[in-house]
């Protein structure tokens, strides 16, 4: 970050360089601005930003546990509302994938589908990176895991993402958003139009992980932009139920362009069946968003 | 001013009295009564909370985990199974020194399912840091919720208090209790106000995380606030009495324990039932007593030291075991007391497990067993094979 530039999530945590979350989070924080209560998740994010003494937030911040970020953003949103000062705060409860799609989907549904006034925002580095880059359900098909490593019976990771904007989305909630750490504006758009909405939001941004994905600490943006182009992360809005923007694709760029510079697809590189695999599930997000602009 | 109530709408009553502003509910037999009750409360437009109806237990404390730490008075009661589901977050909040009260209906702990009573669901919990109360009658659960809120927002404490009454048998039971006036309640619990708490004026980091060199320093802390407990509850005792002119609370309670031979420790609902049978013992000559153990967290070793140290043969009956050893209470109980004054003796029993019906014949059973050979985990009431 530049020297002399104002932000509410302060440099100086323990963050990998590169790391796609920090970046996130800080987007994240810095739109949504001082009248804004935190709950974190455990996870990477809570860890490298609040290691007792230091924290990293300038905002009121809560860590409690891994799965319960949501209904902690629930009790605090429900104080909110009792002490009457709901509509001058936002109420953010933040985790990832692993703490999102996994272990806390039960609490996040509930915070969903009782209407709670939060953004939900989960910074999905597609796997368990906090214990070690072990595989969650919003691990990319194929991917290598310390839980999903190839082998003489294993491509990897042998399951697609799993659909959470889609099942947030379910709900019936107002607004539900795909984002990308590559694309800040665009997230800082989301973010600001999420939070002029009552009601229960849900944002998952792609972060990537150079520690978890294996790539340089400097191609942070240009894998997460990749991501974007090759049609494998796309970025949507979904409002109350109904897909109503995404991102179209100028160029499409085949997603051989996105794995080839990650360690965690090296095994499938040299198998063209493999990355054809890949190739469809890109495609079929292509057709099924309508990225083709 | 005495009313004929349900336990749980008693609680319910005194839960009100004490004015929490989220409350978080989640169905579970035997403790659903006190939270429907205060669902109808709010409803009525008696109490002004908000009322959250969560999917699953961890959430129910997650979620007043959440609103205390804004300083909003907040509540939420379960049982078994839910307990054990919350018993994560019980130990965060403990750990995160929020003040809180709770409910637990105790209820046994499956397998095999049971939705009768025993206390094995709270003593799973023995370790948390919570602090716990055991009420004998319903009067006791009323007094003890108010009490635990001006526990557990002390500042020398700042521990969160349960509140374990006996399912079905407090929870379902119907007795006269004296509620407390609103303005004396009042008068007594002075507003809640929490200096640590997330506060858009005063923002605060809760919940980061120690490496070694803070860890043990934080769960000192606690041990210590557990220690201070111990001065405060009876103080807050002495204070409610000073109000509602009885006295209730506080670490135990002696019943004719002055000149007894042999004395029966136990808590919650079937002290009830010893001191009726002490009073039969007593009227045939036989010098007997009983001692409850009101706050269980933190354990009042000193005056159980000085209540049993000089009675030659103490029993320990108790709703819960820690299967592979004995009793919790017998264990922590014997190592406090055997060698010290004329304490000869400590036998341990096991009693009304998943409901098991507890009779006067039973207690007796248990003063006529005590000359004999000590015994450390004796099963009561047993069905012959
Ligand atoms: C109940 C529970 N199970 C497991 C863990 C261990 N754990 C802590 S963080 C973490 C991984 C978090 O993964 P994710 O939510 O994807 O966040 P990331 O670290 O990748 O940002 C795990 C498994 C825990 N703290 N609590
Ligand atoms: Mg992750």
């Amino acid at each position: 970050m530049p020297i002399g530039v104002k932000t509410l999530f302060s440099p100086g945590h323990t963050a990998c360089a590169g790391c796609g979350q920090a970046i996130g989070a800080r987007l994240v924080l810095d739109t949504a601005g001082p009248n804004t209560i935190i709950a974190n998740n455990t996870g990477c994010l809570e860890v490298f930003s609040t290691k007792f003494p230091e924290t990293a937030w300038g905002v009121p911040w809560i860590h409690s546990l891994f799965e319960n970020a949501a209904a902690v953003a629930s009790g605090i949103e429900a104080a909110l509302k009792y002490l009457g000062i709901k509509d001058k705060i936002n109420v953010i409860a933040q985790a990832g994938d692993g703490g999102t799609a996994d272990i806390g989907l039960q609490a996040l549904s509930g915070m969903l589908e009782r209407g709670h006034d939060i953004l939900y925002v989960c910074y999905d580095n597609e796997a368990y990176m906090n214990t070690g880059i072990q595989r969650s359900g919003l691990t990319p098909f194929e991917s290598n895991t310390t839980t999903s490593p190839p082998g003489k019976e294993s491509l990897g990771n042998p399951r697609p993402k799993k659909p959470m904007p889609e099942i947030a989305a379910a709900h019936g909630i107002p607004y539900v958003a795909t984002a990308s750490v590559g694309y800040p504006q665009d997230l800082q758009k989301k973010v600001k139009k999420a939070l002029s909405i009552k009601g229960p939001k849900y944002l998952q941004v792609h972060v990537p992980c150079p520690l978890g994905w294996r790539h340089l600490s400097n191609l942070t943006f240009d894998i997460a932009k990749l991501a974007v182009e090759c049609g494998l992360y796309p970025l949507v809005e979904i409002e109350n139920g109904k897909l109503s923007q995404v991102r179209k694709l100028v160029k499409i760029k085949p997603v051989e362009e996105y794995l080839k510079p990650q360690g965690r697809f090296k095994h499938i590189m040299s198998l063209p069946e493999q990355i054809k695999a890949v190739q469809q599930i890109a495609d079929n997000n292509i057709e099924h968003y309508g990225l083709k602009s | 001013m005495k009313q004929f109530l349900e336990g749980s709408r008693a609680v319910a009553e005194a839960v009100k009295l004490c004015k929490p502003g989220v409350i978080s509910a989640y169905p579970i037999t035997p403790q659903t009564h006190i939270v429907e009750d205060l669902a109808q409360i709010i409803a009525d437009g008696e109490l002004k909370a908000e009322f959250v109806n969560v999917e699953s237990e961890h959430s129910a404390a997650s979620v007043v985990l959440g609103s205390a730490a804004c300083g909003v008075r907040s509540f939420t009661a379960t049982s078994s199974q839910g307990f054990l589901l919350m018993i994560e977050v019980l130990f965060n909040i403990a750990g995160m020194r929020i003040p809180l009260v709770m409910t637990c209906a105790n209820r046994a702990i499956s397998a095999p399912l049971s939705i009768w009573n025993d206390q094995q669901d709270s003593m799973t919990a023995r370790d948390s840091g919570w602090i716990q109360l055991y009420a004998e009658n319903n009067q006791e659960a009323v007094d003890f919720h108010i009490q635990a809120y001006k526990i557990s927002e002390n500042k020398d404490v700042m521990l969160p208090v349960m509140v374990c009454m006996d399912g079905f048998i407090l929870t379902h039971g119907a007795e006269v209790v004296d509620m407390p006036d609103a303005a004396e309640v009042d008068k007594f619990l002075p507003p809640f106000n929490l200096i640590d708490k997330l506060d858009i004026n005063s923002p605060k980091t809760l919940g980061a995380f120690a490496d070694p060199n803070y860890y043990m320093e934080a769960r000192y802390a606690m041990q210590a606030a557990n220690e201070n407990a111990l001065k405060v509850i009876p103080k807050v005792a002495d204070e409610f009495k000073q109000i509602f002119g009885r006295h209730s609370g506080g670490l135990v309670e002696a019943y004719k324990i002055d000149d007894a031979e042999q004395v029966i420790v136990a808590m919650g609902s079937i002290v009830g039932t010893i001191k009726e049978t002490v009073d039969e013992l007593r009227a045939q000559g036989k010098r007997v007593g009983v001692l409850k153990i009101i706050t269980y967290r933190p354990f009042p070793r000193n005056e159980i030291i000085r209540a049993l140290k000089d009675v030659p043969e103490v029993a320990v009956l108790e709703k819960a075991v820690s299967l592979g050893n004995t009793g919790p209470l017998y264990s922590e109980l014997r190592a406090d007391i055997l060698g010290k004054g004329k304490c000869s003796k400590i036998s341990g029993f096991i009693i009304g497990l998943g409901g098991r019906d507890i009779t006067k014949e039973s207690i007796k059973e248990v003063f006529g067993s005590l000359s004999k050979e000590e015994t450390a985990c004796k099963f009561i009431g047993l069905k012959e094979e």
